[in-house]
């Protein structure tokens, strides 16, 4: 007796659903069979984005321009997103993709929640990106990359986890802080210089604006905060409480903080 | 040469349909009514974790009455149409009208075409921009879809309800209000008391930011039961 209205199988996993049902819904679909591409970089280019553990949980942000080879092609696309009530993730990589993914990953989290009756654990949720971005892999290596950061606040354990992914789909927990994207390097060394565990929430905001006001200056794929247009990087907040979006005047005036104490003022 | 034994196709689809009500008049009933805040839905249903009420998508929930393991199966078929319509197009185009209109296909071919009947009757409703904008839809066994206005009723009970409520529910009714009509009516239909620990109640708010589905658990049921001086749990 097929009850299906589309011939799918009977899993809780949205992402099967499509690669089932709909696979030309995936940007993957076509890929299979193409050859790697020569010269291709090893790190998603054209970004920052970042994760830090503090007191309350997990800080995740990203800067705000997209690029084109040499061109801006956006001064505000969002980098950071939230999963669900107590996840986020930030996406460095081809932008569409990226969003895809983002999307992708939102809409899995609340199918599998809807159709189980409750939600996946942290590890589940983690591990089911890992998956995604696997999939993602014939794309990749034609230079669409994807690769996340995934953050969380486990209720369970009660505290801030963060995951970083390889473009293969491995998944790996990191303790303190990452960051990835063509600026990752240099948001990774400022943060190894100033964090310390358990941050007080005003003092992991400013670490994670000056890591990313670090990498804007060495990487140009990354943006810096732009005070003409009031354009900051995005930052969010995942706690116990759920996730927050750190306000554009608090950025605002932490970025101008930071910039009057470069200047020695 | 064996002759195969005629039966008139109005005869097999009467015995069909005798077949299904049978199935669902054994069962327990659902109630889905409008109040101020949005949509009320108040299902008997002692266990615990076997739910009958649930949410399809962010403005869009589901009620099945009858046998749980096929209505349990639509339930999880209607929320995979709805996520992949809502990936494929928008989160806006999703709406109850076509999920109820796909379910009342998919039960209609069941009993046309099928040896056995669903034995179900769903409830598929949506919370609108304003009072005058949800939708009730009611399908039926064999596929009929039904579109109420203001309450909707399945299960054993759902004519006796009907006529309570079509008796006794007025609009604008708060949360509270609208929770001690329904627990009334299916006192009045049952003619047994009615306590929290056998409801399974959700609404649909509309004032809800994203997903407007919410589960009312069971300490919460209480409290409001006991404030209409029903003395619930």
């Amino acid at each position: 007796m097929d009850l299906s209205f589309n011939q799918s199988g009977a899993g809780s996993s949205f992402f099967d659903l499509v690669r089932q049902a709909e696979p030309p819904l995936l940007p993957q679909s076509g890929m299979e069979g193409l050859e790697p591409r020569e010269g291709m970089p090893a790190v998603p280019t054209g970004t920052t984005v970042l994760a830090l553990r503090y007191r309350d949980g997990v800080l995740i942000a990203g800067d705000r321009q997209a690029t084109e080879g040499h061109q801006v092609a956006s001064r505000r696309i969002e980098k950071v997103y939230a999963a669900d009530d107590h996840s986020a993730i930030a996406i460095a990589g081809a932008a569409g993709p990226c969003i895809e993914m983002a999307r992708l990953f939102q809409t899995e989290l609340a199918h599998y929640e809807k159709i189980e009756g409750t939600g996946l654990s942290l590890e589940g949720k983690a591990n089911k990106l890992a998956q995604m971005v696997r999939a993602n892999l014939p794309l990749a290596i034609q230079g669409l990359i994807v690769v996340p950061i995934f953050v969380g606040y486990d209720l369970k354990r009660d505290e801030g986890r963060i995951y970083k992914y390889d473009l293969a789909g491995g998944r790996y927990d990191e303790a303190d802080y990452y960051a990835t994207g063509s600026g990752g390097k240099d948001a990774r060394s400022t943060m190894k210089k100033l964090y310390r565990p358990a941050m007080a929430e005003a003092e992991a905001i400013r670490l994670v604006l000056e890591a990313l006001y670090d990498a804007a200056e060495e990487d140009t794929g990354t943006g810096g905060p732009d005070f003409v247009r009031r354009i900051f990087p995005s930052v969010k907040q995942v706690t116990r409480a759920g996730i927050q979006d750190v306000p554009e005047d608090r950025l605002a005036a932490e970025c101008e903080a930071i910039v009057n104490a470069r200047k020695g003022g | 040469m064996p002759l195969p034994y005629y039966v008139s196709p109005e005869q097999m689809m009467q015995d069909k349909a005798e077949y299904a009500r049978k199935g669902i008049a054994k069962g327990k009933s659902i109630i889905a009514l409008e109040f101020q805040g949005g949509i009320l839905i108040v299902a008997e249903n002692p266990s615990a974790s076997l739910n009958k009420v649930s949410e399809v998508y962010d403005r869009i929930a589901f009620a099945g009455a009858g046998k749980y393991s096929e209505f349990e199966r639509l339930r999880k078929e209607g929320i995979r149409y709805a996520d992949l319509k809502g990936y494929a197009y928008g989160r806006e185009d999703v709406t109850a009208k076509s999920l109820a209109n796909a379910y009342s296909q998919v039960i209609g071919n069941i009993f046309s075409m099928e040896i056995k009947p669903l034995e179900v009757e769903i409830l598929v409703l949506e919370v609108g921009e304003g009072a005058a904008s949800n939708e009730f839809y009611r399908i039926a066994f064999d596929g009929s879809i039904m579109d109420e206005k203001v309450y909707a009723t399945i299960g054993g009970q759902a004519e006796e309800l009907k006529l309570f409520l079509r008796d006794k529910y007025r609009d604008g009714l708060g949360l509270e209000e609208a929770l001690h009509l329904a627990t009334r009516a299916l006192e009045a239909a049952t003619s047994q008391k009615v306590k929290a620990a056998i409801l399974e109640v959700a609404v649909l708010e509309r004032d809800r930011a994203g997903r407007k589905f919410r589960r009312i658990p069971q300490a919460e049921l209480r409290d409001l039961m006991e404030k209409e001086g029903d003395g619930g749990g």
